[in-house]
């Protein structure tokens, strides 16, 4: 069983979309979404939720006040300003965690001297197993504000992997998340292959060069595809030759095509929408070089 | 007035809508400094060209073991929540990227074999763009531990006018930590399905840190779409509308300026300015 992350470091490049149509193109795959901060490609699946489960991940420190003798140690250790100190007009202290900036270290809980700090597990957001024309779909939402994305991406990664093997799929499609911090790490880590989808800019030139020493850190092979090319070619002509100096294969040019929009509003992926329009047939093109390049490293580890 | 530049998705021009209303304001003579908060991916320079002046790393403790005092008694390992610490019979591990810097590991080794050491995670660079002061952070790829990060870039501005902060995409901890205490979040916004989606989860940010905040609709092509009826339905005024050209799109690509490119994109900015300068007043 493979791994094809789609991915980017520059947010807003066209991953989801690109991932909605090899979705419609591949055959007996498992489609995971990790980009749980916002998680699109739900939007263009038309899924069937058929289960969903709390992800419950680290702790929640709070104070319980009526054990609490306000002595202070807990704020003067806590290393992230998550517990405030308020002193009412007799003077009196009260000491409470504001939870967006608690990060469930246990600090304050293992300090405290009256044991009045509760540190219980703490949910984070909801992850989801659903059907779609295209094969089942593992996505979730993390809570807005809450912590543990890594974490998420890495469930929602093995409740993948689980499917797989289960229905017997070869192929686990993943769309990534933006930028190349926590999330992005989680995403990639032991993945087989990364399909990155830039654009012709030069914040897309950019962060390409960060996400490529990304794949580089972690020695996944990857594949570049232009999204937009035609809205400048002198920044496409630009990221060809960067590529071709890092010896990154670009295996297509998807011109700019409005239909794209439309699609979404549809609920529907744009070779679904408009197979015959020139994007689809790059698209198309894209994942054939994909399915090539996929078995081809199969043969070589078998 | 610290204002944030924010969206859920990636992509919808929040650097556009930060660099334009950043250089306009210093156009108009008044003191403002852009801080590019998105240390992960940070665009904002490659459309000001600035000489900076200062540059230096930002670091956070993480915990180095002295073998010869350590008894491995393993309380350290006990301790850490992140699994940064294996605790073995002859030898205690550390690994450096899980750890969040909570400081358990030290205050709690009996021995006092831990000690915190600094760890590289990313630099800071301050310098200026004609008028306009601007300040970035830049991650080191491979590390993952941004909010400390974006907390050291936004300790930069002093006592400007304008303090913009350009966020990072999403709405988890760089997020929250960009948005901070600010005084108002503009929130960037582009009419299609996910850009619809992913504004409800910004939204509902702001709300949670009780932040006011403003829609910027970013490639408007003119007809009042799902976005707006959103915006209308939630209360949430609109404050720009950008439209959508290729001739802009292809000024942007190539790091020029969107108020430059197209005179209706500068009218909307300078009209942007006057609604958040009203704010600034009543605030």
């Amino acid at each position: 069983m493979r791994e094809l992350v789609v991915c980017s470091g520059k947010g807003g490049t066209g991953k989801t979309s690109v991932v909605a149509g090899l979705a419609s193109l591949a055959k007996d795959i498992v489609l995971a979404d990790c980009d749980v901060d916002a998680a699109n490609l739900h939007l263009v699946l038309d899924p069937v939720v058929e289960r969903s489960h709390p992800f419950i991940a680290g702790h929640l420190a709070r104070i319980k006040q009526s054990e609490c003798l306000a002595c202070g140690k807990c704020h003067q250790l806590c290393r992230y300003s998550a517990i405030r100190q308020i002193v009412d007009e007799a003077g009196d202290r009260t000491f409470v965690i504001d939870p967006l900036h608690c990060e469930g270290c246990g600090v304050c809980v293992h300090f405290c001297p009256t044991e009045a700090i509760d540190f219980s597990s703490r949910r984070c957001g909801q992850w989801y197993v659903s059907r779609t024309p295209f094969g089942p779909l593992v996505h979730a939402d993390l809570d807005v504000g809450a912590e543990n994305s890594g974490k998420l991406v890495t469930k929602v990664r093995e409740q993948a992997r689980h499917l797989a093997e289960n229905c017997g799929s070869n192929l686990i499609l993943i769309d990534g998340p933006p930028g190349i911090g926590c999330p992005v790490t989680a995403s990639l880590t032991g993945a087989d292959l990364m399909l990155i989808v830039t654009e012709p800019s030069l914040s897309g030139l950019h962060d390409l060069n960060r996400i490529v020493e990304l794949s580089a850190h972690f020695r996944i092979p990857a594949m570049v595809c232009i999204n937009k090319y035609d809205l400048s070619p002198r920044l496409t002509a630009m990221v060809e030759e960067y590529c071709t100096k890092q010896e990154l294969p670009v295996i297509g040019r998807i011109p700019f095509e409005p239909l794209v929009n439309e699609a979404q509003a549809a609920g529907r992926s744009l070779i679904e929408y408009a197979p015959r329009c020139e994007a689809s047939r790059v698209v198309t093109k894209i994942w054939h070089c994909l399915e090539f390049q996929l078995s081809a490293s199969n043969q070589l580890r078998g | 007035m610290r204002i944030a530049i924010a969206s859920g998705k990636g992509g919808t021009g929040k650097t556009t809508v930060a660099v334009n209303l950043a250089v306009t304001i210093a156009r108009q003579g008044r003191s403002v400094h852009l801080c590019d908060c998105d240390v992960e991916e940070p665009n904002a320079h490659l459309f000001l060209d600035p000489v900076f002046s200062g540059s230096w790393p930002v670091t956070v403790p993480v915990p180095a073991v002295a073998q010869d005092t350590c008894t491995h008694c393993g309380m350290c390992a006990e301790i850490c929540e992140f699994n940064s610490i294996a605790c073995l019979p002859s030898r205690t591990m550390i690994f450096p990227d899980l750890c969040h810097s909570c400081g358990g590991c030290w205050l709690v080794c009996p021995q006092k074999a831990i000690t915190p050491e600094d760890e590289t995670i990313g630099s800071i660079s301050t310098g200026k763009a004609g008028e306009l002061i601007f300040t970035q952070g830049r991650l080191i790829v491979g590390k993952t531990l941004v909010p400390p990060l974006i907390e050291a870039v936004k300790d930069v501005p002093g006592d400007e006018s304008w303090i913009i902060f350009d966020a990072p995409p999403g709405t988890t901890c760089p997020v929250v930590a960009t948005m901070q205490g600010v005084d108002f979040v503009l929130l960037v916004a582009e009419p299609t399905p996910f850009g619809r989606h992913d504004l409800a989860l910004a939204l509902e940010l702001t709300r949670q840190l009780a932040i006011p905040c403003g829609v910027v609709i970013n490639r408007y092509e003119g007809n009042p779409g799902q976005v707006e009826k959103f915006c209308l339905r939630e209360g949430v005024e609109i404050l720009a509308r950008i439209p959508f050209r290729r001739q802009i799109a292809a000024a942007c690509a190539e790091g020029g300026l969107a108020v430059d490119a197209d005179p209706e994109v500068a009218a909307a900015v300078s009209g942007l300015i006057d609604n958040l300068r009203t704010r600034a007043v009543m605030a």
